[in-house]
């Protein structure tokens, strides 16, 4: 029988269960290792070499090559291991986030601060709300960044 | 004995933390969310808890895959703050109360909440943020913390019901220890944030304040509410709040005993992604 999950109908959000965690293992486990500064350097000192060590996909070790956010979430991310990566890239939460929209930084932090993005139509797949798969990427430079 | 004597809710965000940290707390930005929180420095001078039972989740840093706990309380003498990749936040080392923190698994074990009982593990901002918050910067916190960490990080994660209950649970088992102790118990996270996906930064503000009106008026309802509910309306990091149950379900009139006096409500808009809510519910004597 199926399991019971009932977020498969939210818009722009991916749901890290067990089946994303199955899929993810060495993705965020690459990312765990990041939480040392040894590690840290030897990453950025060849990035290639230091995925290598893992058992990670090649799709994985590219979406981390490229800093695709979404697309590391897609194959088994989780945003919280994912962010191991923009910590030693040095980047806050907010930028993180932000590069997941295709809005600019400053695009995203103006949102924020206008009260964030509205619930309105980003309740379920098929509505009209900004974050709807119809609407991406969203900003004004439609994801060129 | 010992009594629960208070409750304290509160976000966690990472970057209040690290706006604390660099001296930024009065930037024009930053201001207004300190500013919540001046009345509950006061407050907690006065207060001098032994204790703070502090509701957490751990973000993907004591715990990675190796292995996710639903309910991980702290029974160890110290914990270190975490490297969470930005270096460790410089902040105190926690001390722990390991007898009180022990009695309390053992009690709660056996009322069937099934802890994992962790003697060794370093606390990140989910736990130092919200120690920051209402102590500020001081030499060494002023209390024992006892760190009981919460899987919201892979789903599913416990539900609001078993949550509650679970705070049930825990009252019982601090009223149960022989020793005078002023414990308190802090549910922290939330609350509407998403950090993924095109959907980033979703927040809610009705959403969030009928759950601060629910939580403090009608916590058994509210208690109620399924996951997707929060993850819909609150944003997928939204989903932390069902960790203020918690700390709600340990409080006096959840036993029958009188409604507790709300000594603080507070919300603001935006911390770096997020909606800062904090609320502070004294038990009466």
């Amino acid at each position: 029988m199926a399991l019971n999950k009932p977020y498969l109908d939210l818009p722009g959000t991916t749901i890290f269960d067990a089946e994303q965690s199955r899929k993810g293992y060495w993705l965020n486990q690459f990312c765990m290792s990041l939480m040392t500064a040894d590690n840290r350097a030897r990453f950025k000192a060849d990035e290639r070499g230091y995925l290598d060590e893992w058992a990670m996909s090649e799709e994985q070790k590219q979406a981390v090559l490229d800093r695709d956010l979404n697309r590391c979430i897609a194959l088994g991310g989780n945003i919280y291991f994912l962010a191991k990566i923009g910590a030693t890239d040095g980047k806050s939460f907010q930028q993180m986030a932000g590069s997941m929209t295709g809005m600019s930084e400053e695009e995203y932090r103006d949102m924020m601060l206008g009260g964030g993005r509205s619930a309105e139509g980003n309740r379920y797949l098929g509505e009209d709300g900004d974050a709807q798969p119809q609407h991406q990427p969203q900003g004004k430079s439609k994801g060129s960044n | 004995m010992a009594r629960i004597t208070a409750s304290v809710y509160t976000s966690h965000v990472p970057a209040i933390g690290a706006a604390l940290d660099l001296g930024k707390s009065q930037e024009p930005y930053w201001q207004p969310v300190f500013a919540g929180y001046d009345y509950g420095k006061q407050w907690i001078k006065e207060q001098k808890p032994d204790v703070i039972f502090l509701v957490y989740n751990d973000h993907a840093t004591a715990f990675s895959l190796d292995f996710i706990p639903t309910f991980a309380i702290g029974t160890g003498a110290e914990y270190q703050p975490a490297d969470e990749g930005w270096g460790p936040r410089p902040v105190p080392k926690v001390m722990g109360h390991p007898q009180l923190a022990a009695h309390i698994a053992q009690s709660v074990i056996q009322d069937d909440f099934d802890l994992t009982i962790v003697n060794k593990m370093d606390v990140d901002h989910g736990l130092t943020v919200p120690l920051s918050l209402m102590f500020g910067q001081p030499e060494a916190w002023p209390c024992a913390v006892i760190p009981f960490a919460v899987n919201v990080v892979q789903y599913p994660v416990p539900s609001g019901r078993r949550c509650f209950q679970l705070g049930q649970a825990i009252r019982r088992a601090v009223e149960s220890f022989d020793g005078d102790l002023n414990v308190q118990i802090w549910g922290t996270g939330g609350m509407s944030h998403q950090l993924q996906g095109p959907r980033a930064g979703l927040i809610n503000k009705e959403w969030d304040n009928a759950f601060l009106d629910r939580l403090i008026a009608d916590p058994a309802d509210l208690a109620q509410m399924p996951h997707i509910d929060y993850v819909r309306e609150a944003g997928s990091e939204g989903i932390e709040l069902v960790m203020w149950l918690i700390a709600r379900g340990a409080m006096s009139d959840v036993a029958g005993g009188p409604a507790p006096e709300l000594k603080q409500r507070f919300y603001h808009v935006p911390a770096s992604n997020t909606a800062v809510g904090h609320l502070i519910l004294e038990n009466k004597q």
